[in-house]
């Protein structure tokens, strides 16, 4: 199954609430008659409702419904546009992904039950499908089991791993992890953190001493660092990627449990206060259901059908 | 960064400030201001449209148009009937006669369900309960070692029957263990999913006819959007929710989306998870989270401990003495003494009326400190009382001895001296503005050139 059916079809839920309502709120305002005269505010309000509703955020509701205020002396339809903004605000956080020596290094980070582990195991597949030599470093020291769970997605990825004991200092792992990598001639080395929560000064510290012992094992690396980010979150998953930014050099995004009942709006939220791209959408519960993410393959899902 | 709400109405009521009274077109500004910040902090849109429409029936009133501080009597509007949402739901768990209690915790993937099945063990046994751990949650990797490895951090037994893989026999292997072993609370941790699906629920609902907990609580994460509602909803009229336990909460997350779950579900909120230690979990306190969602962290207590630091009284009397040009240094001595007692001036020098513009006072900030405001009483005190009433006495030689008294210099006087009198002809300037007519606490801004 393609980018494109998976998120079609993760997407529907989303879909069912957004787009549903969304049609609504075009239906009254796509006649011709309607066309030629300014939107009203009942559909403006209606519009802008449904994008935070789908946790789109002020900032970013506010350019899209400014957008549609000034469409009448253009004469465009309120869906094109709507559809048009988030798309360019989507593409406009696109950049591409740094190349640097190898293995290339891939650092995991988010806060606490947004699903790292599952992220890691996923991503290990999804290189390994693509033809390419993963290991993974279980950098979770912290959570009770973490190291146990990522075993298990190890396995199901059939992916070896390097882990160390319960407490041990992260760091080091990640440097034997790297050491590992560069002996075994692997590609990429993917490294799962613990979970933390972005206003954890000691906690941020201990992901900026990873970044630094990677840096000086191979040039460039950490050359991704992947913020997970749960699509159910609401207007802190901002905070979260800025902080995570700062601290930890944050370059790209996973948006995960796209396959529930939220929209992951945030995403276009970030994308649009932060220009941060994302990377991959995790759409399920299999060790397959991991995408690189396409921002207009996105926006066509979302908005696909019926129109 | 999110801008704090009062920060917000500051801002708006600053602008307008100087003009004789408010409008209700800045009424509606500071509204549009408030719907803002609360969608930021993710309260449920139908929620925020029903709350702004209380809070201006209430803001529009001529009292708060007219007063001196409008901007903190909006955020107290905007905080009483937030409190009001709450109603007057208490923390923790309702008394229950069964025995033994089983609690069964339920929510999404990644909310702590098994993180807060420990931290409930704990806080329980710290209330003399007897409480045993069971893990039904057969689906996530390493679900049930995890619950092992927190229960024994915790310090709490966990029930875990090895090879036995059906939820619903887990949990009620667990409940039968408990009465032959004489365990009075069973709390059952189940397995999350990404949303709502049917077998989830079908599973949900087995082990709860098998156990008939007396608590079914929802484990919702503080940094949930829009979605909140309605998984919350969900678990709701499919298993039913007796109270929500709010975890994250030690970040900064505002918890908005938890606030629309209370008002819309209308399920009271049980324990708040602040922190990743065992220990942290607390019953729930309504004002805490509502100072939160407003992002107004202590404001409040503040003005509460201003109004606590001025007696009514002698704002009146300081109020007649500024209106007859008798404001002495004496006088000025005792507001510096009731700035004191109401905290670190860091902190309060933001909320004092006319002081409010946070942001216009933060490069001076770093110069007023409690220090400079010893040394100002320190000159103070080395004066003569009839200097002290009357400072025109204070001669070159005067001001050397009080200088020398003091420990500080001639200069340092001086500024004083003349800081004081501009604050005087400020302070008469003002006596004749209406503001200060109901005997509202005394308007301090002259005390900021002061400080410089």
């Amino acid at each position: 199954m393609g980018f494109f059916d998976k998120i079609k079809k993760s997407l529907s839920r989303t879909k069912e609430q957004f787009v549903e309502r969304f049609d609504e709120i075009v239906r009254g305002a796509e006649g011709p008659a309607e066309r030629s005269r300014p939107v009203d505010l009942e559909t403006l309000d209606a519009l802008e409702e449904a994008l935070i509703s789908a946790d789109v955020g002020v900032a970013a509701a506010d350019r899209i419904v400014s957008a549609v205020r000034q469409r009448r002396t253009r004469g465009e339809s309120l869906r094109d546009l709507v559809k048009g903004e988030i798309l360019s605000i989507l593409r406009a956080a696109e950049q591409p992904a740094s190349n640097g020596k190898t293995p290339h290094v891939v650092l995991i980070v988010g806060v606490n039950g947004t699903g790292k582990t599952t992220t890691v195991g996923k991503l290990a597949r999804f290189i390994k499908e693509a033809g390419k030599t993963p290991l993974i470093c279980a950098a979770d020291t912290f959570r009770a089991a973490a190291v146990e769970q990522l075993q298990v997605w190890a396995t199901r990825a059939g992916v070896d791993f390097i882990r160390a004991k319960s407490g041990a200092d992260p760091a080091a792992v990640v440097f034997d992890a790297i050491a590992a990598g560069k002996a075994r001639g692997r590609d990429v080395v993917i490294v799962d953190t613990a979970g933390r929560l972005h206003t954890r000064v000691n906690l941020m510290a201990e992901l900026e001493k990873i970044r630094r012992i990677a840096s000086r094992e191979i040039e460039g690396a950490p050359h991704e660092v992947l913020l997970v980010l749960d699509a159910t979150v609401g207007q802190n998953g901002l905070n979260q990627a800025r902080e995570f930014m700062g601290v930890a050099g944050v370059n790209g995004i996973v948006l995960t449990k796209l396959d529930g009942t939220a929209k992951g709006g945030i995403a276009v939220a970030i994308a649009h206060d932060l220009k941060l791209p994302i990377r991959y959408v995790g759409v399920g519960e299999g060790i397959d259901d991991l995408v690189p993410f396409s921002p207009e393959e996105y926006v066509n899902a979302l908005f696909e059908e019926k129109w | 960064m999110f801008e704090s709400l009062s920060t917000r109405l500051q801002d708006v009521f600053r602008n307008i400030r100087g003009e004789a009274r408010l409008t209700e077109e800045t009424v509606e500004l500071a509204l549009r201001e408030i719907r803002m910040a609360l969608l930021e902090a993710d309260v449920n849109f139908k929620v925020v449209r029903a709350f702004i429409d209380r809070v201006r029936d209430r803001a529009v009133d001529q009292d708060v148009l007219k007063s001196l501080t409008p901007d903190q009597q909006v955020v107290r509007i905007v905080r009483d009937e937030m409190l009001a949402l709450f109603g007057d739901a208490q923390g923790g768990l309702p008394t229950s006669a069964q025995r033994p209690r089983v609690i069964m915790l339920l929510g999404l993937q990644g909310s702590g369900k098994t993180t807060t099945s420990a931290k409930l063990g704990r806080w329980l046994a710290k209330q003399g309960r007897h409480p045993l751990l069971v893990s039904t949650d057969v689906r996530r990797p390493a679900a049930i070692e995890q619950l092992s490895m927190v229960g024994k951090q915790a310090g709490v037994k966990v029930y875990d029957p090895a090879g036995q893989l059906d939820p619903v026999a887990r949990a009620s292997g667990a409940l039968v263990e408990a009465k032959n072993s004489g365990f009075d609370v069973v709390i059952v941790d189940t397995a999350g999913r990404l949303h709502i699906d049917d077998q989830l629920m079908g599973e949900l609902q087995a082990i709860k006819g098998a156990v008939q907990p007396a608590d079914q609580l929802f484990v919702a994460d503080a940094m949930t959007g829009q979605d909140a509602i309605k998984s919350a909803g969900e678990f709701n009229r499919r298993i039913g929710v007796t109270g929500v336990v709010l975890t994250k909460m030690d970040g900064d997350a505002r918890g908005g989306a938890a606030l629309s779950v209370v008002s819309v579900v209308g399920v009271p909120i049980a324990f708040v998870g602040s922190g990743e230690r065992l220990q942290d979990l607390e019953p729930f306190h309504a004002d805490r989270v509502v100072s939160r969602v407003l992002g107004m962290g202590d404001v409040l207590s503040l003005i509460e401990r201003a109004e606590e630091a001025v007696s009514q009284a002698d704002a009146e009397k300081l109020e007649k003495k500024i209106r007859l040009d008798d404001f002495t240094l004496e006088d000025f001595r005792d507001q510096l003494r009731t700035i004191r007692k109401m905290g670190p001036l860091e902190q309060i020098i933001g909320m004092l009326p006319g002081m409010g513009a946070i942001k216009e006072l933060k490069q001076q900030r770093e110069q007023v400190d409690d220090k400079q405001l010893l040394r100002v009483e320190a000159i103070i005190n080395s004066m003569t009382p009839k200097e002290r009433r009357n400072h025109q006495l204070i001669n070159g030689q005067r001001r050397k001895r009080i200088a020398k008294g003091s420990g500080t210099t001639v200069e340092e006087v001086n500024r004083l001296l003349k800081q004081f009198i501009q604050m005087k002809k400020m302070l008469k300037a003002m006596g004749g503005m209406a503001g200060l007519g109901k005997g509202k606490r005394p308007n301090l801004s002259a005390l900021k050139g002061l400080m410089r």
